[in-house]
């Protein structure tokens, strides 16, 4: 069981259903902090790295000596990471996604590829959870394939919780890719619900189960609940906008820790997601 | 020879855009005959990312040998460079200002990008 937990506005509180429902799971559970620009799930658990692997993506390399400038790489690119202009072609290897293309296209066999550096994968043990993080370098903008890389690690057989980064681009899609279903963390305002619908859009786009917690439930209005209701979405859980809850976040600590009545909360969270085979949610 | 102006509009009068990269479309003239033509950029106003390189092919396929524009990041400067395009600043309001202050001289020509990249 692969469970998302994504959101379109960002600061909804992807994290703290993340690492609650984790925690709260009290089994072998693998927690997948897939924010790789700014990861934060480790915060809560108060554990340091122990295994850290570098990953890279192939960008090309030209062999001056058989390129005669024909420019179908460049042609190929979609991400304008080769330009064709002179008697050789320019990388912007920044720019590369590492699909290999250009490689293939060339008809001198004068591309191949070399390892640049995107960031790195961090895995935290803490009790039961074991947290996967990715942590992408400092002036890297290329995001999904070190995602890629956190979600390589998923091991089968074990519970899976992935925290998305925020909004609905291409980091999320590649958090969200092969996920069994994915709770999208809202809260009740105007700008809560006006992302929750492109997330919605999303999520249905990618054909995977969903539903919506409502975070803060208490400030703004009641528009959220009324879209999902006329949009039959199920709204699987609403925490309390709790002055408590925020200072236990800030503290670093987890609510079903420092907050035990909000135990049931997020444990019905996980029988309607994690389990919801067997309470019938589709 | 060409030159290639960035601007929003379609005539010598019309402003001079200071972006390269996002500039909707180039209007190319031709000293010597003294003629212009437009070419459109407008596939990179949307664009996430990438704009000034392919910006930079737009040009260069222009036929133009020399740009005048606003300002100019590291990655465009490198494929107008690759190209055999001369980079111009300019900051005059209009393209018909700008033509002039080539005409005259009083445009040095770049060696370097003169701003940074949205990443850097």
């Amino acid at each position: 069981m692969i469970l998302a937990v994504a959101s379109g506005k960002g600061g909804t509180g992807k994290t703290t259903v993340s690492v609650n429902l984790a925690r709260m799971l009290g089994a072998n559970v693998q927690l997948l902090d897939c924010d790789v620009e700014e990861p934060n799930a480790h915060l809560f658990l108060r554990a340091e790295p122990n295994a850290q692997t570098v990953v890279t993506i192939p960008v090309p390399q030209v062999d001056e000596g058989l390129c005669d400038g024909c420019g179908a790489c460049a042609e190929f690119c979609e991400y304008h990471a080769i330009v064709c202009f002179g008697p050789t072609p320019l990388i912007f290897a920044e720019m590369c996604h590492g699909c290999g293309g250009c490689a293939m296209v060339c008809p001198h066999k004068a591309i191949t590829e070399t390892d640049k550096r995107i960031g790195m994968v961090e895995t935290v043990q803490a009790q039961d959870i074991t947290l996967i993080q990715g942590r992408l370098d400092i002036g890297v903008a290329m995001a999904p394939p070190l995602i890629r890389a956190v979600k390589a690690r998923l091991q089968d057989g074990i519970p899976a919780i992935l925290d998305a980064p925020p909004g609905t681009s291409c980091p999320v899609i590649a958090t969200l890719r092969s996920s069994d279903f994915v709770v999208l963390v809202t809260e009740p305002t105007p700008f809560g619900l006006h992302d929750l619908k492109l997330a919605v859009e999303m999520v249905r786009e990618l054909g995977i189960p969903f539903g919506v917690v409502v975070n803060r439930y208490g400030v703004g209005d009641n528009r959220v609940h009324a879209f999902c209701s006329e949009q039959q979405i199920p709204v699987l859980l609403e925490i309390p906008d709790d002055r408590r809850i925020a200072e236990a976040c800030s503290r670093g600590e987890l609510i079903v820790d420092a907050l035990p009545e909000y135990r049931g909360l997020f444990q019905s969270l996980i029988d309607k997601t994690m389990h919801r085979q067997k309470v019938g949610i589709a | 020879m060409k030159i290639a102006f960035t601007t929003s509009g379609n005539e010598l009068a019309a402003p001079l855009d200071t972006r390269f990269g996002r500039a909707p479309r180039f209007l190319i003239y031709d000293l010597e005959g003294e003629t212009l033509e437009l070419v459109n950029n407008q596939q990179n106003l949307n664009a996430a990312q990438g704009a000034g390189i392919q910006s930079a092919g737009t040009a260069a396929r222009s036929g133009a040998q020399a740009l005048v524009s606003g300002h100019c990041g590291p990655k465009a400067f490198r494929v107008l460079q690759a190209a055999g395009i001369r980079v111009f600043y300019s900051n005059t309001s209009t393209v018909a200002e700008a033509l002039d202050a080539y005409r005259q001289g009083t445009l040095v020509e770049s060696k370097t990008a003169d701003v940074d990249g949205h990443w850097e």
